[in-house]
């Protein structure tokens, strides 16, 4: 049967058809559906880790356990999983291990660009790469195949572009579910204090010279002879860009990026005039081709940043711009992403926006609050990265001044904020913390996680306790104020930052999006357009459900001008307003009121 | 849109919330059916709504890139007047261009920091003087519902192309919830006519 799929179902499924049981995750774009998608196919496990560290460890634990088992995660969840990572590859398996990763060129949702390719080659770990979702069903049985074979775990590395595009898959049936055979007691194996991880060193080696033999007659490594002038190494989506910007040329397609066919690329050099290696982000296939002591034209000519197209193949083979009408264009308006309409974020970060505090950001749809008019987050590095720099930083100001906050989001915190809490309690910090709880994962789509009570698979389960969390690691100030009431907010984060010791204030309400989904609406408010001064005070919060209207602009009659100076009136529009109440606090002449059922 | 050999590519633009992703979903799903090969991609920012969105349907007898190079859009369909300006590098002078002749106000817009850009129809007419501009969001709310307008610009598409109308239909009925079926059916027609 065939089937428009994305690259993310396709290996869903495609695990689904191995017979594959057991997956963990934490959220990520570009990543994220493969395990949704997963977790919905008869009899398979799969959970929400609280990130991705836990995820592979516990897929590494389900390996060991005899069954086939993923991993999958955006590509900086390998920074956080590395460490288990690079020493699974010394053990190996048992089962069948595969680590799925997702990259980002052009960075669409993700804080850098980074190349998971360099993983594979650091740890010692085979990675293949599919082009399409066809592929990627079929590479993701491979993938297994391999490492049941080699004893090894295996990346499969996606690409946004992959993830996020649907091509037509044919299904298979599933085949029959393994079944965990059991742990086996190997300590020379499984142990890895130095005498025993000096054994398996090397073995990684001898098992990496194996693989490079098979990969030489691997079926995802091919060769097209075409015109021969023009030899194209590539792999993955790049594969696609160049098929289409040089049809005629000679091609060998690397399914497998590590570790590499040698013989097979010396033999396609050899019949092939000029070669060019065509891979998106890091030179790794180029790197290793020139070490062979091949000539290669890659990198000089070809993108470090951003994902390709076949017009970028073209332009930088030909030097001809593929643009072909430049008209003249007026200046248009971005449409940068903006919090939602209700978001409870919006009230926590016009606090902070307004007492001068630097506000030690994270990652998540709050991260948004950088922008104007909020402007109240000052950084944002990497998940968790919040609590310890406000540690940091206000350790290292001299002047005993308190004004920094760290502000992180549920999810976030649990991910990685939960231990630098504890640090600053154990290292007497002055500092704020504080948690803006949303419920959910909103910025990935609204994923459950420990603090909400239920699972991937929708079961009820304990819900993390933030309070009693914080209380028993030793924070004595805790408390929890509503972010939509600005009031309440400012006050509190004012008494912390003068309190002694670590605070923790836990900003509590849910996201708009879950309450729209929960049927809970409040209101929608309206602007009484003869009270309205003009005086934009409910503009600084940037809601989108909000407007400014030049007198000239609006509906007859013409509302009255209550100042000299006043050029116009806000506007809110019913369809967008949840009645979350942020703007009426700030107006002054409570011109901000609900809706009137006769309006 | 009928060349067997070359790859045809339709790019859907505009902004978060308009339908614009199930809009690509569906043309994928009628080209496929009408035997070709096709890949289907999009682009959207992180928000959930209020970015910039665009989808891109490519279809032929063999499809290797999901994503066009500048130049190599045949049809852009834009949802929002000005978001058309923004995709023009990915056209050429062949390029059929249908918009929704409505506008969705930027923020700096709505804040009253710069303006929404006016002479957005004339420069589109002078590249494009077969441009084929409708009052989307209009005729949807007249059909029924305002959010519609995806399957408006959808009946508008389908008046280029060859692929049969009873397929476009046949694939809407079966994407849409029973009760929406007949409402859109209604809008995909007044988009047809268009
Ligand atoms: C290591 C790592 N894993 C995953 C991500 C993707 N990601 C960014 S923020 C985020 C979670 C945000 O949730 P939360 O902290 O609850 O904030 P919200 O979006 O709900 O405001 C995720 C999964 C990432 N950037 N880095």
């Amino acid at each position: 049967m065939n089937k428009l799929m994305s690259g993310n179902e396709a290996i869903a499924r495609g695990a689904y058809e191995h017979g594959v049981t057991f997956a963990a995750a934490y959220p990520g774009t570009p990543s994220t559906e493969i395990t949704q998608e997963f977790s919905r196919y008869e009899g398979v496990y799969a959970e929400w880790a609280p990130n991705e560290k836990i995820a592979l460890e516990a897929a590494i634990g389900a390996a060991f356990a005899g069954g086939d088992a993923m991993a999958v995660m955006k590509h900086v969840g390998v920074n956080v999983a590395a460490d288990p990572l690079f020493t699974v590859s010394y053990t190996g398996t048992n089962g069948g291990l595969v680590v799925v990763v997702a990259d980002d060129p052009s960075m669409h949702s993700s804080q850098n660009e980074q190349d998971s390719r360099n993983y594979a080659r650091f740890a010692k770990i085979p990675m293949l790469e599919p082009a399409d979702s066809d592929e990627a069903r079929r590479y993701i049985r491979l993938a297994f195949e391999l490492s049941r074979r080699f004893d090894t775990p295996v990346f499969l590395r996606s690409t946004t572009r992959l993830s996020h595009s649907k091509s037509v898959v044919t299904l298979d049936e599933p085949r029959e579910q393994r079944k965990a055979t059991g742990a086996v007691k190997n300590a020379a194996k499984f142990v890895m204090v130095p005498a025993m991880a000096r054994g398996r060193r090397v073995v990684v080696e001898k098992r990496m010279r194996d693989i490079g033999k098979f990969a030489e007659t691997f079926s995802g490594n091919k060769v097209e002879i075409n015109n021969p002038s023009m030899g194209i190494i590539t792999a993955g989506m790049a594969y696609n860009y160049a098929k289409e910007a040089f049809p005629e040329a000679s091609f060998l397609k690397l399914g497998m990026v590590n570790p590499l066919p040698e013989t097979m690329i010396r033999g396609f050099t050899d019949r092939v005039d000029t070669l060019y290696v065509i891979e998106e982000l890091d030179p790794v296939i180029e790197d290793q081709v020139r070490a062979m002591g091949i000539e290669v034209i890659g990198k000089e000519i070809f993108p470090y940043t951003n994902e390709f197209d076949p017009g970028v193949l073209v332009e930088a083979v030909t030097g001809k711009s593929p643009i072909k009408i430049r008209p003249e264009l007026p200046a248009l308006p971005n449409r940068p992403p903006n919090l939602c309409p209700g978001c409870p974020h919006r009230g926590l970060f016009y606090v902070f926006g307004k007492l001068n505090v630097f506000a030690a950001g994270d990652i998540g749809c709050y991260t948004l609050a950088f922008q104007r008019p909020l402007q109240g987050l000052d950084s944002c590095i990497c998940m968790g990265a919040s609590v310890g720099m406000a540690h940091g930083m206000s350790k290292a100001q001299e002047d005993g001044k308190n004004n920094v906050v760290g502000v992180i989001g549920d999810s976030t915190f649990i991910h990685s904020g939960i231990t630098s809490l504890l640090n600053m309690v154990y290292n007497r910090s002055n500092s704020v913390v504080v948690i803006c709880d949303n419920r959910t994962t909103a910025m990935t789509g609204m994923q459950d996680h420990p603090g909400t009570g239920v699972t991937l698979q929708g079961r009820e389960t304990k819900a993390l306790d933030f309070e009693r969390l914080a209380r028993s690691m030793g924070v004595d100030n805790v408390r929890v104020v509503n972010p939509l009431d600005l009031k309440e907010t400012r006050e509190a984060i004012k008494d912390e930052l003068a309190a002694e010791g670590p605070s923790l204030v836990i900003a509590r309400a849910p996201c708009a999006l879950l309450k729209s989904k929960d049927g809970e609406s409040m209101s929608p408010l309206m602007v009484e357009r003869e009270r309205c001064t003009g005086c934009r005070a409910c503009i600084s919060i940037g809601c989108p459900a909000i407007s400014w209207r030049r007198f000239e602009q609006l509906d007859e009659p013409i509302p009255e001008k209550k100042t000299k100076k006043q050029e116009g009136i806000a506007v809110i529009d019913p369809a967008e307003c949840n009645g979350c109440t942020v703007c009426s606090q700030l107006c002054k002449v409570n011109a901000i009121v609900e809706v009137r059922d006769n309006d | 849109m009928t060349d067997s050999r070359k790859v045809t590519t339709v790019l859907f633009v505009g902004v978060g919330g308009q339908g614009i992703i199930l809009a690509g979903d569906i043309l994928s799903e009628i080209v496929m059916r009408a035997g070709y090969d096709v890949k289907k991609s999009e682009v959207h920012g992180m928000a959930q709504r209020g970015g910039c969105v665009s989808s891109h349907v490519r279809y032929g007898s063999k499809v290797y890139s999901p994503l066009p190079g500048k130049g190599d859009v045949d049809i852009l369909v834009s949802f929002e007047r000005m978001e058309t300006l923004r995709y023009l590098d990915y056209l050429n002078e062949k390029s059929a261009v249908v918009v929704n002749d409505e506008t969705i106000f930027p923020p700096s817009v709505n804040l009253g920091e710069e303006p929404y850009p006016d002479a957005v129809m004339e420069i589109l007419r002078r590249y494009f003087p077969a441009v084929k501009a409708l009052k989307a969001t209009e005729m949807a709310r007249v059909a029924g519902d305002r959010r519609m307008a995806n399957t408006v610009m959808l009946g508008a598409l389908s008046s280029l192309s060859s692929i049969d109308e009873g397929l476009w239909k046949e694939v809407l009925k079966e994407a849409l919830p029973k009760k929406l079926v007949e409402k859109n059916l209604k809008a995909f027609d007044m988009g047809r006519k268009a």
